[in-house]
């Protein structure tokens, strides 16, 4: 399966980067040493470029990530680096190139699987879920299956119900799977990292309407050596009213309603959850303790979502007890993603929905 | 701000395309240029023949199927004896051994689950020397990617009765645990892949093994058994367009057995078996009397050679009838005749006519097949018993293996079992399992 390359809306990624950009200088602790600036792309594309350096073994196959540089530019200049060995454009069919991704690492090379987005990984869940997954255990230990499926996942702008949508609950319900939802470029590179180099196999969901934006990089970040733990949640952003918890591109959102809810005296606690599965739940459980106050925020869809799994954490938790009101999810829409713009923004969480769902369960108007 | 979408992503059509045309432009340009002849060739990239102007569809049809490659007569004489590839005593000993203990291990397993010992088993009935006709023929260290009938590839190998009998009883002493069902086999030290029991998902994942051992240049080729149904799925087109375009040293070893499950051949495909499908893929391929267990092993032979010094994946299809029911599951008599079934079994059998050749050479008489016979029940007997009174493995070994290190969640699962079997001991067979840590 394949569609047409699609970019987002230039005005949209620079609003966003303006927004983002205020809010990292605002937020980010370590601000002050963070000496240069690398778009999430570029990232991405360090952390494989790193990778595939460091260990002979890894590969990155998948459609038009070898000769076109990958349909969003994420492998650019790989094939020239590392070779046709190492860099494999394969025939347009999900289901071969994950089974032969699968199939390779069984027999010890590390392969990375490029989704030239996570919708078209449907074509080839048989092989994440079945095989990926399941084999390690199934074997009883015997055949690892170091893997990284990755590519853009969530909604992209303008490109519909097909091409529009987080698997994020989808994966991270499967035992033997890690999953990744990373934020910001630094995350996007120290835990992609951490994914090549796991033993497990992972799936990593990028989101394509971050690829352009350039955010701050610590000097350990540029590191070669920069490696982020897989299952470790981030606090972006301390206070002590209310946890607003998201992961991937809804972070950034999050970002922009706690700043304009600092303005009105409401310090909101940012959780970056980072990793899907597994879930880091102590740093949420902590901050509930601390805030009594919780509000999750995904642009997936509300049933069995991240958002239900981390409210059923909390339910049977110590947190629970130290809940002030309930708490309350901002999810996508429950439909389809329509295509028109204004349905389409309508169909995604906004700032405004996060400050009303705060705004209610902090009980003020 | 749409039309600018519109734009960019035209553009980046446009120039994508303009960029392909180039390179193929470039690379037929000379021939085109110099060429003398009156009927030019076509330029088309991806494509290469003539131009014709008579009007004319291919029908398969119209084609001569593709022949079967057989060596024994069903007496156990070579047809031309240029093709005896002339093993020795101990060999051809070794093969009609497993092929015969392969066939009582299943009996006796088969009437296991009958008996409700075990939840379910696959018997091999008739497909022997498609086992071990291809085994004998590989490489030991060659990677083995089987579909779920392939037994006796595994014993060929030297995998020992009780090792089968203790993975179809789940025990302790099972190598995997007690994770998987029955007949879903699977050893490092042998070189044989864990069975997954999704149809065909093995078929992709063999030539990305063979990619690798292309990279590794070691020498050795993987085998990937499949079934004339599996063949249908996706996967199998995927894992044939792949080992091709990737020119993967790869063995593709159809066993064309006339059923998937109740599904006869006609009703899985409309060609010429799963052969005729090689040349579209741009693959070697050949087909193959199943029964004749020299014919597979001659087969095999050069198809490893083949796929090894040319890096490129064969196809092989043995023709064969699976004589047993697809599984404990099944009841073929609903859809095939007795007699169907009677006529493979009792005058086109892989074993019999084999046992004619070994008879015809002096290896064998009916006194050694009586002794055998005995033999090898004993054999069967001795390992079921061992299986049946082993104990099941340590509870907590549930938890084991979901990753490489056990992550807190699990951890806390596996706390919380322990802690409750612990407490209500009483109530669980605990005499029947390994002790809990």
């Amino acid at each position: 399966m394949k569609m047409a390359t699609f970019c987002c809306r230039i005005s949209t990624v620079a609003r966003h980067a303006k927004a983002l950009g205020n809010t990292t200088r605002l937020l980010t602790t370590s601000s002050h040493r963070c000496a240069q600036q690398l778009t999430v792309r570029d990232a991405l594309n360090a952390a494989l470029d790193e990778e595939l350096t460091r260990d002979e073994t890894v590969l990155l196959m998948g459609e038009e990530v070898a000769q076109y540089d990958g349909a969003y530019k994420v492998s650019k200049g790989l094939l020239a680096k590392h070779g046709e060995k190492r860099i494999i454009d394969t025939p347009i069919t999900e289901m071969g190139f994950a089974g032969i991704a699968v199939g390779a690492a069984m027999a010890g090379l590390r392969p990375i699987c490029e989704f030239m987005t996570f919708n078209f990984s449907m074509q080839a869940i048989d092989q994440v879920i079945n095989s990926a997954a399941k084999t390690f255990y199934m074997s009883a230990g015997r055949v690892p299956v170091p893997i990284v499926f990755r590519g853009p996942n969530g909604a992209a702008a303008g490109v519909g119900a097909q091409h529009s949508q987080c698997f994020g609950s989808w994966y991270s319900q499967v035992p033997g799977l890690k999953v990744i939802s990373p934020y910001s470029a630094e995350d996007c590179k120290g835990l992609l990292k951490s994914a090549i180099r796991d033993p497990n196999p992972v799936v990593f969901l990028e989101n394509e309407l971050m690829y352009g934006i350039s955010m701050d990089m610590s000097d350990e970040a540029m590191s070669k050596d920069f490696l982020l733990p897989i299952g470790k949640a981030k606090i972006e952003r301390q206070g002590k009213h209310i946890t607003l918890v998201a992961h991937s591109k809804s972070v950034g959102t999050c970002l922009e309603a706690a700043n304009e809810l600092a303005g009105k005296g409401i310090e909101c606690e940012v959780i970056n959850l980072r990793t899907l599965r597994p879930l880091d739940e102590e740093t949420i459980i902590k901050s509930v303790i601390k805030t009594n106050h919780l509000v999750t925020v995904e642009g997936g869809w509300p049933q069995c979502g991240i958002g239900s799994e981390i409210v059923a954490r909390v339910m049977e938790s110590a947190a629970f007890n130290y809940l002030d009101a309930p708490v309350l999810r901002v999810t996508g829409a429950d439909v389809p993603m329509p295509y028109a713009k204004s349905l389409e923004d309508l169909a995604l969480p906004q700032v405004k929905n996060i400050l009303t769902a705060v705004r209610k369960s902090l009980n003020i108007k | 701000m749409h039309r600018s979408f519109l734009r960019v992503f035209r553009n980046g059509e446009l120039l994508r395309f303009k960029f392909r045309a180039s390179v193929a432009f470039n690379k037929v340009l000379p021939q085109t240029y110099y060429s003398t002849s009156e009927a030019d060739k076509p330029n088309f990239p991806g494509s290469r023949s003539v131009f014709v102007s008579k009007l004319e569809f291919i029908d398969p049809d119209n084609a001569e199927g593709i022949p079967v490659y057989r060596t024994l007569n069903p007496e156990g004489h070579f047809i031309d004896p240029s093709q005896d590839p002339k093993l020795d005593e101990n060999t051809i000993l070794k093969m009609y051994k497993d092929m015969t203990l392969l066939n009582t291990m299943d009996r006796v397993l088969y009437d296991s689950q009958r008996q409700g010992r075990i939840s379910f088993y696959m018997t091999n009935y008739g497909e022997e020397g498609t086992h071990i006709g291809s085994a004998a023929a590989l490489n030991p260290q060659d990677l083995i990617f089987g579909q779920y009938r392939e037994a006796g590839v595994l014993m060929w190998r030297g995998f020992p009765l009780h090792q089968f009998m203790h993975q179809c009883y789940g025990n302790a002493k099972d190598i995997g645990k007690g994770r998987q069902m029955p007949v879903h086999y699977g050893s490092r030290a042998l070189n044989f892949v864990t069975i997954s029991s999704t149809l065909a998902t093995q078929m992709p994942q063999a030539s990305g093994s063979a990619y690798a051992f292309k990279r590794k240049q070691n020498g050795l080729c993987v085998v990937c058994y499949f079934g004339e149904g599996a063949a249908s799925e996706g996967d199998a087109h995927a894992a044939f367009n792949f080992a091709a375009v990737l020119s993967c040293p790869i063995i593709f070893f159809c066993r064309n057995n006339g059923y998937a499950i109740s599904t006869p051949t006609k009703d899985q495909y409309r060609g010429d078996g799963i052969a005729s499908r090689a040349s579209g893929y741009g693959m070697l391929c050949i087909r193959v009397d199943g029964n004749d267990v020299f014919a597979v092993y001659n087969a095999t032979k050069m198809a490893r050679q083949l796929c090894i010094s040319q890096s490129r994946p064969v196809l092989i299809e043995a023709m064969t009838y699976r004589i047993g029911h697809h599984s404990t599951s099944d009841d073929s008599s609903a859809y095939r005749s007795v007699d169907e079934v009677s006529y493979w079994d009792k005058t086109d059998n892989p074993i019999s006519r084999f046992r004619h050749y070994m008879a015809n050479q002096g290896w064998w008489d009916e006194e050694k097949e009586k002794q055998w016979k005995l033999d090898s029940r004993k054999m069967v007997m001795k390992a079921f018993a061992e299986a049946e009174s082993e104990k099941r493995g340590r509870p907590e070994s549930l938890f084991e293996d979901v990753y490489d290190e056990m992550p807190d969640n699990i951890k806390r699962q596996m706390t919380e079992m322990k802690n409750h079997v612990k407490l209500y001991k009483e109530h669980y067979p605990l005499e029947h399992y390994q002790p809990l840590s």
